[in-house]
């Protein structure tokens, strides 16, 4: 009998579950196809160190899945309580007719189940078909081979939904069962005759917290655009987002208010059609969602901002990492290694064979040609030894500006000696590189830094003294600031200080720090790069590795490929997990938008009654409906487009990219595609709901 | 004087053919141009489906209905929305304001649907508010005023448009008394002043002594008709009490 009645619901107010159907299948599908992602097809294609940051790609998703539960559970329960409250009524009608609470409970508890299973069923079925596609664009990222097509499905993401959604079902079921126990009859029959009070705000206040608002908000955006050079720490950063949040909540305050009052000033719109009722509406609408619109806007900020700059950060980390790797190897090795050391954690000291110390006297084409590693497989080899002179550190280097510097970074370590390489030395490398090479006078040096905090103090330090004493001998900056460049390859700008000396500069054999080789393959394709890559990166079945290995020889080194690939998967993790959030936010904030416009159904059924009786067309009712439903949807969307415009700049400069317009097209096309069509559903959806409840009988 | 209604031997039925309920069986009459006409019934007699009916809500099963010299059983659909804005004022027992409307907007609203030019409009409802002593409340919202003013405003809504008739469902139902003749009186002047044509649905007595002429209903038949004539609007009142304990009705219809 009960099983009878829930299903009769679910029938009847079908529509009314249309929003919360929707949001289930539409959170399901997003969860499973994004834990999904590692058994894609796409997945088994890439290579090793591909596969690896997938690995961690995946590691991250399953963390942020557990927040993304939470949040989706939130909206459950929200969306959820709407249709429970809905529906107090019927609920209040059942009880005079002798059910207990229990038997409602159990109604309820029946059509959660029912719609659960269904919604389960139903947004697995799309995750499945629209992982696919995601499959698609994990192969383009990746640049994985796709020829093949072969249909995947992922169990253990299946199993994982299931259980995830599971639980969100449990909350929703003991959050209904608290909401009953707590009603009382009275309360349940007279439920839809509550009247809101019309909060009145005065105009002239209106008008007066608007411009503040929008002054804050112009200049909150400033900060991140125009002042941006300004910003100094993460600190700061807070000053333009509270600014942000209460700009935007003052906007919102006072939005309805100000519309209001402008278009009141023109009687020839404002008492034209159905204009007034409108607007009033809306005004009524705003004022009483203040803090979710609020949160909404914000919720659609990050969502497009995140999409948006996630695309263009993986154009920007593209061009970025072609600059930081000029040659397609990098070699390294301590050198002059002593006879013994101890280490500093567990207090054990270390003793080093006569094997290691002798290798570590000499530079690392050495080690390379001993050690079965054919040097014809290389070209343009250029090497150099790094000095560190133990007097020189970094203490030094900032000189009377290390107090200030030490109480504001107190994590540095400031002991560390500096790297110093011969200007003659560097010089070879520069060419190699491509890079500006330098002349040094006998009392000069130059500080190369691309490490944009490290560049700043040490700017900073200089401004005042550069003069350093070495060996009883004073050597000063030749330039006044640091200049741009590196010497070891890697995927962003880290070099944190590297000096270079003039020749004459007195340095001597046992104060070499490392040796370190850079050269190009001697290969044309990249085919044949890839397989001399993996002589140098993979370490089964390697005569060069296993040799090392044997004599405890530690030899380091980064390669062109191996750090393309790690920038890549590190730019398709950031593109993933901002597609993941950006949508959950995205579908959280449509569905509390339209639920929020379904709450009020009641009240507005009454009003579109009047409107009726007064000799309104359905045309004309339809119309205002679907313009208060509308600008409903479209004013937190339209906020959160221009904060996304500041947004967006900002995140761009953080990166310090100058992404072109035709860099950030495609991701902002993309952006408003997927905006488009959730908003759009849930703005369709709440549209055919609202003017189905208003078009009710009595 | 020309007849503004024409109710021609309307019948309403509401069932399947097993079982048939009359709402109304045969009803004729018609309302001159500036009547101001009372109807009467005990409750199911049958006198709301009537103004239902020439209100364009609810359709005849036979019969005609003329307004204006036109037939709107015969209307449909945008026509007949069109009908309803332009020739008929309607005033509820209930008000019917819209709550998130100051009372000049409600007023105003009538107009704006019409598409009425806006200083036509801005006009019209001042010139109305004053008739009706309402332009101090013009720019309050409905729950700020009171029951009587409300369903005032509620007039002033009906009438502004120049309807060919206004049509009133238990004007005084949720007022108490003091409200009540004072709207009454509102509606006198609306008639006798603005030549406003009223047809007005009601079970109270009092409420229809302000009327002309009374119908009254009794099974969706017309039972009786009164006309006030040269009588005082006591006199004219007793008349009512007296045709009602005819009718029987009126114990048997205390709310």
């Amino acid at each position: 009998m009960l099983f009878k009645l829930s299903i009769k619901n679910m029938k009847k107010s079908f529509k009314d579950y249309a929003i919360y159907f929707l949001t289930l299948v539409l959170g399901v599908a997003i969860f499973y196809m994004f834990n999904s992602l590692d058994s894609q097809q796409a997945m088994l294609e890439v290579s090793q160190s591909t596969r690896d940051m997938i690995r961690l790609m995946i590691d991250l998703l399953g963390m942020i899945s557990v927040f993304i539960a939470i949040i989706l559970g939130f909206l459950i329960v929200y969306a959820n309580n709407f249709l429970v409250n809905r529906r107090k009524r019927e609920f209040g009608i059942y009880m005079t007719l002798g059910m207990g609470r229990r038997q409602i409970s159990a109604i309820i508890l029946l059509e959660t189940i029912l719609v659960g299973i269904l919604s389960l069923v139903v947004g697995i079925f799309v995750g499945v078909f629209a992982s696919q596609f995601m499959s698609i664009l994990v192969a383009k990222l990746f640049e994985a081979d796709m020829t093949e097509f072969t249909f995947v499905f992922s169990k253990d993401a299946c199993i994982k939904t299931c259980i995830y959604f599971a639980v969100m079902y449990m909350a929703v079921i003991i959050f209904n069962t608290l909401t009953i126990s707590r009603y009382k009859l009275i309360n349940l029959l007279t439920a839809i005759r509550k009247n809101e009070k019309v909060k009145i705000k005065n105009p002239v206040i209106s008008i007066l917290i608007f411009l503040i608002s929008a002054g804050i908000l112009g200049y909150a955006y400033w900060i991140v655009t125009g002042g941006v050079y300004e910003l100094g720490t993460a600190d700061e950063l807070l000053k333009p987002i509270l600014m942000g949040i209460v700009g935007t909540i003052g906007v919102f305050w006072s939005l309805s208010g100000f519309i209001l009052r402008i278009i009141q000033s023109s009687k020839k719109v404002y008492l034209k059609g159905t204009n007034m009722f409108v607007l009033r509406q809306l005004n009524n609408k705003i004022n009483t969602n203040i803090v979710s619109m609020s949160i909404i806007c914000l919720m659609l900020f990050m969502t497009i901002s995140v999409l948006s700059s996630s695309l263009s950060i993986k154009s920007a980390l593209d061009s970025q990492l072609k600059e930081l790797t000029p040659v397609d190897v990098n070699l390294y090795k301590t050198a002059y290694l002593p006879e013994s050391y101890v280490n500093s954690y567990n207090g054990k000291t270390v003793y080093y064979t006569e094997v290691q110390r002798e290798d570590s006297r000499k530079p690392v084409s050495y080690t390379l040609k001993t050690n079965g590693y054919d040097m014809n497989s290389l070209k343009d080899i250029v090497e150099i030894p790094i000095y560190a002179i133990p007097e020189w550190t970094l203490k030094h280097s900032f000189g009377d500006y290390y107090e200030t510097v030490k109480s504001q970074f107190s994590m540095i370590t400031y002991d560390t000696p500096e790297s110093i390489i011969k200007i003659s030395d560097y010089n070879k490398i520069a060419s190699l590189y491509g890079e500006e090479q330098y002349t040094l006078k006998d009392d000069e040096y130059i500080v190369l830094c691309d490490f944009e905090q490290m560049t700043s103090l040490r700017n900073e330090a200089m401004k005042g003294n550069s003069n350093i004493e070495i060996n009883g001998k004073t050597y000063h900056s030749k330039y006044a600031e640091c200049q741009n460049g590196f010497v070891f390859m890697s995927s962003s700008n880290m070099n944190a200080g590297i000096i270079l000396v003039p020749d004459s500069f007195e340095l001597k054999d046992e104060w070499t720090e490392q040796y370190f080789l850079a050269a190009n393959y001697n290969v044309e394709t990249d085919e044949e790069k890839e397989e001399l890559d993996k002589v140098l990166s993979e370490e089964n079945d390697n005569i060069l590795f296993d040799n090392l290995e044997n004599k405890g020889i530690e030899l380091l080194g980064t390669t062109k490929i191996s750090l393309t690939e790690a920038s890549k998967g590190l730019a398709t993790i950031i593109i993933f997990i901002s597609i993941y959030l950006g949508i959950i936010f995205l579908i959280a904030s449509s569905a509390i938008l339209a639920l929020k416009q379904l709450t009020e159904s009641s009240d507005n059924k009454q009003r579109y009654t009047i409107l009726r009786k007064i000799g309104c067309d359905e045309k004309m009712i339809n119309q205002a409906l679907f313009r208060q439903i509308f600008i409903f949807f479209m004013l937190p969307l339209i906020l959160a487009i221009i904060h996304s415009i500041f947004g967006i700049k900002f995140i761009l400069s953080m990166l310090a990219v100058l992404a072109s317009p035709d860099e950030l097209l495609p991701s902002v096309i993309a952006t408003a595609v997927i905006i488009g069509a959730i908003y759009g559903v849930y703005f369709l959806a709440t549209y055919l709901g609202s003017k189905n409840i208003i078009k009710e009988e009595e | 004087m020309s007849n503004v209604l024409e109710v021609k031997n309307i019948e309403k039925y509401y069932g399947n053919k097993s079982n048939l309920t009359k709402a109304i069986a045969g009803i004729s009459f018609n309302v001159e141009k500036g009547e101001f006409v009372g109807i009467m019934g005990a409750s199911g007699s049958g006198k709301t489906t009537l103004l239902n009916c020439i209100s364009t809500i609810d359709r005849v099963t036979s019969g005609k209905i003329i307004i204006n010299n036109q037939d709107i059983t015969k209307l449909k659909g945008n026509k007949l929305n069109k009908f309803r804005r332009e020739e008929l004022g309607f005033i509820f027992q209930d008000f019917n304001l819209l709550d998130t409307l100051t009372a000049y907007e409600n007023i105003a609203l009538a107009l704006t649907i019409q598409k009425v030019n806006s200083h036509e409009i801005d006009k019209k409802v001042k010139e109305i508010a004053e008739k009706l002593e309402i332009s101090e409340i013009l720019n309050k919202y409905p729950y700020q005023i009171s029951g009587g003013q409300k369903q005032r405003v509620a007039s002033a809504r009906a009438i502004i448009t120049n309807p060919k008739i206004v049509l009133a469902d238990e004007p005084t139902g949720a007022l108490d008394s003091k409200s009540a003749r004072q709207l009454l009186e509102t509606f006198e002047n609306l008639n006798k002043k603005l030549g406003a044509t009223i047809l007005m649905v009601t079970h109270d007595a009092f409420t229809a002594s302000y009327a002309d002429r009374i119908i009254f209903i009794k099974d969706g038949k017309v039972f009786n008709e009164l006309v006030k004539g040269e009588d005082t609007r006591k006199q004219f009142f007793e008349k009512i009490i007296e045709v009602q304990t005819l009718l029987g009705g009126d114990l048997n219809d205390v709310i």
